[in-house]
């Protein structure tokens, strides 16, 4: 085990404030189980779970309430004992529909409700690789870091393709937030045991654990952790840089390979990568039986009375975080679920947090600023900035008159969406927005082919066997 | 009647939410302040005509901007100091002899026919400064080269009430007449102590300014370093005149460094920027040897500007990851 | 001067028998009646019918592969042309307009916040689920206005109106709409519910004051339920456009305000 600086280093990337400060040096506290939770079906990436419960029904804590519904796709399970009060559509973190099962945790259970599931605590060490796979599934892990991809799904690579390098997402690059940076310190033996039983799963890769020069304690924390470690295990000290957190960059600053252009994965080039959280997730679920019900959610922001690193149940609704976090000295004017860079604006506390939410953001007006429609004055910035060496200029001009065809030849599909374009742009246009217009529309149609297709070889297929 | 909101309405926006706060004025404003020591040296060295047409050049495009935009229906953009910019960099381009009313007429176009007509900053295909110096340059062609000899330290008192202004030749004609004992020596061109437009005699001056935009990170170096390199190798080569001459007289230092690293109308790419500044060099080398002209770097400039579009096409960048 | 009269006749004369050379030989043979029945078809290019345009729904006539009457902007006159130029029969086609299934303009719908972004309804819709308060409503920035061919359908107060006169029932506004709450309708329809919202009344009335609640009294006024000029999706009436209400007086009936006699707007065209 050994401590480096990172050797590669990517073109682009921005420096926004950090304000890491207002939450960084609150230990992880523990929220009252609230008095109702609203578990959405759609926690992660993929299909969402398929609802098993009903209004009326009584719930058990670790109760599957979802399941899993496809390939890419994690269950959901309840996080308390509760009644459900109602199963209806709502309106997530991202802005999708999805169904959310409202639980009211104050219900008394009937006599003969049955008994919590129980998942039992496994020796990792004697478990099959199989065993550890069904484990992390049935736990419902999926990425905690933001995107949410089941994290059964990732560790099980297709067949052909090795895992040489397990990468460990420490940089929690985004402003704001300091829940990986909490974990790191406070849990760092868990997220040990979890990488040990990550890399039994892998087949032993080698290990880097890539974390930000700015948080010199979670480097002392890890570095601490894993000295006695066995095997080709380094922690990576990145520069501090935004998107040094995202998957592609944080391949190439630690161990120097660069992913290719979608549809390929890390694993394409050998490598997966996983936040800290889900390490510590994995942890639990084997060793304490334990699923994924709850994380650790950054409160923070200049109009919340004390930000606070808060572990809390999936579904807790935002009213009740900011409540306990000492409510607003002011009128939020943006309330963001996610950090500032990537993060989403929601219009309503009614939303309950996820497995996926890092952080919630609560700004007061002078931390918000207005997109405006000036023309672009090609000071080529937004090129600069991006860490993907794309056009966004050109791709914000292009979608501005709705050309997805010039948008689609500046490559805009290998955007990663990580706002640095729009950061630094000085006439305030929305560049990263255009460039998911053009991306879901460039997806919608894609999908349209892919369904005519597909129809078209159905209605083939059903003229030949007529014709037999 | 009014818009009904909910109770707690927040700014919903897509992300970031989280900005630089660089801003478009901020950036034209960088600009100015970076021109303000060539502009005090063409104030030293011409005197009163300078700050005249310097004041005259200002105000007109600011005043047109703001009536295109009124006649137009569209906001008023005089805020973002663009046509401020614009009319200072038209005045520094000027000799300082120029009538008022020539350097007024110069103004409005750059404003009202290069820039507003394409639909404001940012739609431009030349730069307004320079397309209306080029104009100018074609409808007065007496005045636009008739220049001004820097008023020695004894006659400025003199030179400033504007009588006994003496004409002279630029260094550039001498060297197209051959004549290259009449081109001052090193040190006058480096200080400005030379015939010529307000803004392109003080190399010194055109370097600080250029330094501070770099600091600023306003431009970068690919452009004034390419375009400077081109003159020097092409100066060296072909032998016409030494090599500092070329690259201090003739508005080189103003063009590089200001003229052509206007954002709207050079290449957006690192790689673009350098065939642009290269293309400008070359360009203007060849008009100042063969063409009828003894300067050729703003006409070098506006062609560059021409096939700037195609420049960006050929630059495009390679994204992360792809073949 | 008598040179360069010769020379410039010779030219043309070259050029002319050139030309007449490669119309006669290098002519594309190409059914007459292509051309034909483009001619009788309406030349909006609108797509309305499925191909890319009106040239290439004409060959696929011709072809025999698209049914006749597919036009939804040429209607009626259009389709018995066509049938003319090729002998088959026209099927019969009522003309369709696009229906706006929204009433709550800015003043009667709640706003959940201040959107800031692209003007444009999928994008809106993206980010947080849009600001406008009830989640089927119309959120007018458009994108049917951006799509429409003939620049039929306008958005005034945060609602988009469609001109019956103009509209012609190329259905690209349906698919445009992320809200999917624009729809085809008999043009000879005058009765509609302009609603999209299925969820319980209570709900709709915390966000919209002209949400349809599902009362129900539309259908009791209209001759009940056998009469069968309504249909019910959840808490959300909808006008049965196979037989639909004739009596204007159910209108003013309704308690939620969410039903209009012919409510295609005019544009000001």
């Amino acid at each position: 085990m050994k401590t480096v600086k990172s050797k590669f280093k990517f073109k682009g990337g921005v420096h926004p404030d950090y304000n890491k400060e207002l939450a960084r040096d609150g230990a992880i506290e523990r929220l009252p189980l609230p008095k109702e939770l609203a578990v959405s079906m759609s926690q992660h990436l993929g299909a969402p779970a398929r609802c098993l419960v009903k209004a009326g029904d009584f719930v058990r804590r670790g109760q599957v309430i979802g399941e899993k519904a496809g390939f890419i796709s994690v269950c959901v399970r309840s996080p308390a004992d509760g009644k459900v009060k109602a199963v209806e559509k709502r309106v997530g973190a991202a802005g999708a529909m999805a169904d959310a099962v409202l639980i009211d945790t104050t219900a008394s259970l009937p006599e003969d409700a049955p008994p919590p599931p129980v998942l039992a605590p496994m020796d990792w060490s004697s478990a099959t690789r199989e065993e550890l796979l069904g484990r992390i599934e049935e736990a419902g892990i999926c990425g905690m870091g933001g995107a949410g991809f089941p994290t059964a799904v990732k560790l099980n690579p297709p067949p052909g393709k090795r895992c040489e390098y397990l990468v460990l997402n420490g940089a929690e690059c985004e402003p704001y937030l300091t829940a990986d940076y909490r974990v790191m310190l406070e849990r760092a033996p868990r997220i040990r045991l979890g990488v040990e039983i990550m890399r039994k799963v892998l087949g032993l890769p080698a290990v880097r654990i890539a974390i930000e020069a700015n948080k010199p304690e979670a480097i002392a924390a890890m570095e601490a952790a894993f000295a006695d470690i066995e095997g080709n295990v380094e922690i990576v000290v990145l520069p501090v840089l935004y998107p040094q957190g995202s998957e592609k960059h944080q391949i190439y600053a630690t161990v120097g390979r660069v992913v290719p252009e979608p549809p390929a994965l890390p694993i394409d080039v050998g490598c997966v990568v996983e936040n800290v959280g889900t390490v510590a997730a994995i942890a639990d679920a084997v060793e304490l039986g334990e699923p994924l019900l709850e994380r650790v959610t950054t409160v923070s922001g200049d109009a919340v009375a004390t930000p606070k690193n808060v572990l809390a149940p999936s579904g807790t609704r935002y009213a009740d975080l900011l409540e306990f976090c000492g409510g607003a000295t002011e009128r939020p004017a943006k309330v963001i679920s996610g950090g500032t860079m990537m993060g989403f604006a929601v219009s309503s506390l009614d939303i309950g947090t996820t497995k996926t939410t890092s952080g919630l953001l609560f700004l007061s007006r002078r931390r918000v600023f207005q997109y405006s429609s000036q023309a672009c004055i090609n000071c080529g910035r937004c090129l600069r900035a991006c860490p993907m060496n794309l056009n966004p200029a050109e791709i914000s001009k292009a979608m501005e008159v709705d050309d997805v065809k010039t948008a689609e030849d500046a490559h805009v599909m290998d955007c990663i969406e990580c706002g640095a374009c729009s950061f630094g742009c000085p006439a305030y246009r929305a560049i990263t927005q255009f460039c998911r217009k053009a991306k879901n529309s460039i997806r919608a149609r894609i999908a349209a082919e892919r369904a005519a297709a597909a129809a078209a070889k159905a209605s083939d297929g059903a003229a030949k066997k007529e014709a037999k | 009647m009014k818009p009904k909101t909910a109770e707690n309405h927040y700014v919903l926006s897509s992300s970031p939410h989280a900005h630089a706060r660089s801003s478009v004025s901020r950036i034209m404003l960088d600009v100015i302040v970076a021109l303000l020591p060539t502009t005090l040296a063409g104030v030293w060295f011409f005197g009163m005509p300078a700050v005249w047409t310097i004041l005259v050049c200002v105000a007109t495009c600011v005043t047109t901007e703001a009536l295109c935009r009124m006649a137009m229906g569209r906001e008023s953009t005089v805020g973002d100091l663009s046509a401020a910019l614009t009319g200072l960099l038209l005045a520094l381009n000027l000799p300082a002899g120029i009538p008022l009313w020539m350097a007024m007429v110069g103004s409005v176009f750059a404003i009202a026919v290069a820039k507003q007509v394409f639909g404001g900053l940012g739609m431009n295909p030349f730069n307004p400064a320079l397309a209306a110096r080029a104009f100018m340059l074609i409808s007065f062609t007496g005045p636009m080269t008739t220049w001004l000899a820097p008023v020695s330290r004894c006659c400025r008192a003199q030179a400033a009430c504007g009588v006994d202004a003496v004409t002279t030749a630029t260094p550039l004609a001498f060297v197209k007449a051959g004549q290259l004992d009449q081109v001052p020596p090193l040190w006058n061109l480096l200080i400005g102590d030379m015939p010529g437009c307000i803004g392109e005699v003080s190399a010194i001056a055109l370097a600080l300014g250029a330094a501070y935009l770099l600091w600023r990170k306003v431009i970068t170096w690919h452009i004034p370093a390419a375009f400077i390199a081109t003159v020097a190798i092409y100066a060296l080569v072909s032998g016409r005149a030494p090599a500092h001459v070329e690259v201090l007289t003739g508005g080189v230092m103003l063009g590089a460094c200001f003229m052509a690293t206007d954002y709207v109308t050079s290449p957006i790419t690192a790689k673009g920027k350098l065939v642009f500044g290269f293309g400008c060099g070359l360009l203007c080398m060849l008009i100042r040897q063969f063409g009828g002209y003894p300067e050729g770097c703003s006409f070098a400039i506006l062609i560059m500007n021409a096939i700037c579009p195609l420049v960006n096409r050929w630059t495009q960048p390679r994204p992360f990851g792809a073949k | 001067m008598i040179i360069a009269i010769v020379c410039i006749a010779g030219i043309g004369l070259v050029a002319a028998v050139s030309l007449a050379l490669a119309d006669k030989y290098l002519a594309v043979k190409e059914d007459p009646r292509i051309g034909m029945v483009t001619a009788v078809l309406p030349g909006a290019n609108c797509g309305g019918c499925g191909f890319a345009g009106c040239d290439a729904y004409a060959r696929a006539l011709v072809e025999g592969t698209a049914p006749n009457g597919a036009c939804a902007a040429g209607g009626e006159a259009c389709a018995a042309a066509v049938a003319k130029i090729l002998g088959v029969e026209a099927t019969a086609t009522e003309r369709r307009v696009a229906l706006v299934k929204c009433c709550g303009t800015r003043s009667e719908s709640i706003r959940l916040g201040d959107y800031n972004g692209i003007c444009d309804c999928a994008t809106a819709a993206a980010t947080a689920g849009g600001d406008k308060g009830c989640r089927f409503g119309c959120l007018g920035y458009g994108a049917c206005a951006n799509v429409c061919p003939k620049n039929a359908i306008s958005v005034s107060d945060g609602l988009a109106k469609v001109d019956k006169r103009l509209c012609i029932g190329c259905g690209k506004c349906v698919k445009a709409c992320p809200k999917h709450l624009i729809e085809l309708v008999p043009a000879s329809a005058t009765i509609h519910v302009l609603c999209n919202n299925p969820v319980r009344g209570p709900e709709v009335r915390k966000v919209c004051g002209v949400g349809c609640m599902g009362c129900h009294l539309c259908e009791k006024n209209s001759g009940g339920k056998e009469a069968g000029h309504f249909t019910f999706d959840g808490f959300l009436a909808k006008v049965n456009y196979d037989n639909p209400p004739t009596d204007p007086s159910i209108v003013a009936k309704c308690p939620a305000k969410c039903m209009a006699e012919d409510p295609h707007f005019e544009t000001g065209h």
